[in-house]
């Protein structure tokens, strides 16, 4: 008994060394043997990417920071000379103007909300639940046309709505689209990109549990929305967030021309259009409409890293 | 997948009854395809086609289309002053936000890859955010707005740089400069987002493996471990660059207006705007779009033939 408990002890304190060893490997070893051969390199090329990262950074989020700052300043301090990078007394007053002058509006402020709350969520919804069936079907089943369907998705990754839309006017306008809801909701929902990474990640998930559903008796719907679709949800996240960018940016443009079927940044353009008067409560407006995106994006952020990390093409 | 297999007697029975035995075992994966594959024609695939034939008519939205030939292909290629501005425009546009973008993407994702993951997240939202904002012109409208309220002209002006405030939107002088800054701003978004996690994917024993076969500096390591096992990631970011790229100019039409002071910043989008929904020549509209569709694909061609001969 003695020896055997001498030997457990043996053991297990090999085990903890073999452990511990591995986890040094797996955490320390690579990555302070990389900051050493880093720091070896040279420190003056890492402050140097430092400085870099953070002066670019600057250029990216310095105009949304001056947004966000305008947008708190009351009217004595938007138009001092030169303008500060700070705000002495924010204040709430450029939100609450927004909302009056878009109360005089002819349509109604509620309209506008309604039309693009309206639009994004219908646009979600039907875009992943459309990219996800198609999805599915591409990277698990094999059948007449799909190797074609593949390789036109991959093609088409490279027409956004931005090159189209001048041919899709023409298309809405044969079809009697013009000026009605669908023209604002049709055109943005079956998204190449989203159906090539739902795709990509799909094609990670393995056939065997697939193929026990269907063993089970579960149709192909069943499959794709019980089984496959449970199990992807960073990819889920991930659609969600580019159709929810999409559909907010979505403007009436040329394809409506009713006020009653227009989105939230068509009153941006109207209140800025107003001028430098109307500075703060412009600044007000785009801050509100930039706040939806941000916020799903940094929810789901993680889940979107995941997603991106299998979106490469193969050939 | 698995239900091929069921069909494996009837391959002899000739490849038309084959293909016609597999469309009805895989029945239901048409009807899953179908609502992307209807939606998907009427309105990507259906445009891209359309602007072959109808570059070939003059049509103005209220006459039927009439047939003139190459007509607006020779107009657009030997008379259209204003067109060859616009490739010019477009080409240089397309170098700063399409390889330079790119290069520059590739090189954010990798820096920010070797960093504490609090740091990363911040700079991914940091460098994604502005691709996220759909306000984006109202923005800079007022940061490079003509008079002393705006951000830039009120800071030369308080460093005693400048006397008088500049029309930055409508001085010949500035408007490209200031279309090409922001259009650099907005364009790092997907792909860069495709190449950081595409660092992520690399498995990191290859990093050992190369600091054992005795790679020194982390440019060593960069391209011959990094590169080479990114591929798709490449690919696909660089297919993202390149739509963005060769659309250049709706951020501009709003910034500076459609058509800007003397067409210095009018890129071929623009063109194809300008005619579709000013003019109402269609036809000519779609020719433009044609011959931007065919150069975003010859484009897209090399630079799978170029990564391609890299990678492999």
């Amino acid at each position: 008994m003695g020896l055997s408990e001498k030997e457990k002890k043996k053991q297990e304190k090999a085990l903890a060394k073999l452990r511990k060893r591995q986890s040094k490997i797996n955490i320390e070893k690579l990555h302070v043997k990389k900051n050493k051969k880093r720091a070896n390199g040279s420190t003056a090329g890492t402050v140097t990417i430092f400085i870099f990262l953070i002066l670019l950074g600057i250029f990216m989020i310095f105009p949304l920071y001056y947004a966000i700052l305008q947008s708190f300043k009351p009217i004595h301090e938007l138009f001092v000379f030169p303008p500060k990078l700070y705000v002495l007394e924010p204040t709430l007053v450029n939100y609450e103007s927004m909302f009056k002058i878009a109360s005089s509006l002819w349509v109604p402020l509620s309209r506008y909300i309604f039309n693009s709350v309206f639009v994004t969520v219908v646009i979600t919804i039907s875009n992943m639940f459309v990219c996800c069936c198609a999805a599915f079907v591409l990277a698990k089943y094999r059948f007449p046309g799909s190797g074609a369907i593949n390789k036109i998705i991959v093609t088409a990754l490279l027409f956004t709505s931005n090159a189209l839309w001048i041919m899709q006017f023409l298309v809405m306008a044969t079809l009697g689209m013009i000026d009605t809801y669908w023209a604002l909701i049709l055109p943005s929902v079956a998204m190449p990109m989203n159906l090539f990474l739902m795709r990509q990640s799909i094609s990670t998930i393995h056939d065997s549990m697939i193929e026990a559903a269907r063993v089970d008796g579960a149709g192909i719907f069943r499959i794709c929305w019980g089984i496959v679709i449970p199990n992807s949800k960073p990819a889920m996240m991930t659609l969600l967030i580019f159709a929810f960018q999409a559909a907010w940016a979505v403007q009436g443009g040329v394809l409506v021309y009713s006020e009653e079927l227009k989105t939230l940044p068509t009153i941006m353009q109207q209140i800025s259009a107003s001028g430098i008067a109307r500075q703060g409560v412009t600044f007000a407006t785009a801050v509100l409409l930039m706040i939806p995106p941000l916020v799903v994006f940094m929810i789901a952020q993680g889940n979107v890293m995941e997603t991106m990390a299998n979106s490469g093409i193969k050939d | 997948m698995a239900k091929a297999s069921a069909a494996g007697p009837l391959k002899n029975q000739g490849k038309f009854k084959y293909t016609l035995h597999m469309m009805r075992v895989n029945a239901g994966c048409y009807g899953m395809m179908a609502p992307f594959l209807i939606l998907f024609t009427i309105f990507t695939i259906v445009p891209v086609i359309m602007s072959l034939p109808m570059g070939f008519t003059n049509f103005n939205m209220v006459q039927l289309p009439k047939f003139i030939g190459l007509s607006n292909f020779t107009t657009l290629f030997l008379n259209d002053d204003v067109f060859m501005i616009a490739v010019k425009n477009t080409l240089v546009m397309a170098i700063f936000t399409g390889p330079i973008g790119y290069v520059l993407s590739f090189f954010l994702a990798w820096l920010i890859n070797e960093m504490h993951p609090v740091l990363k997240t911040i700079f991914t939202f940091v460098f994604y955010a502005p691709s996220m904002t759909p306000s984006v012109y109202v923005i800079w409208q007022l940061l490079f707005s003509g008079d002393t309220y705006g951000y830039f002209n009120a800071i030369l002006m308080d460093l005693g740089i400048l006397n008088a405030p500049i029309q930055w939107l409508t001085d010949t002088g500035y408007i490209f400069v200031v279309v090409l800054i922001v259009q650099m701003w907005i364009s790092m978004g997907a792909g860069f987002l495709a190449l950081r996690a595409g660092f992520q994917n690399i498995d990191k024993s290859m990093y050992e493996a190369g600091a054992i076969e005795g790679i020194k500096n982390r440019w060593q390591e960069l391209f011959s471990i990094t590169i080479p096992s990114m591929g798709p990631q490449l690919l696909f970011a660089a297919v993202l660059q390149i739509s963005a790229a060769f659309t250049v100019g709706v951020v501009g039409q709003s910034l500076v207006g459609l058509p800007s002071t003397d067409y210095v910043a009018h890129t071929i989008m623009n063109h194809a705007t300008d005619y579709g929904t000013i003019r109402y020549e269609m036809g000519y509209s779609c020719a433009i779009c044609f011959v931007l569709f065919a150069a975003m694909l010859l484009v897209n061609k090399f630079i799978n033939w170029l990564l391609a001969k890299y990678l492999d």
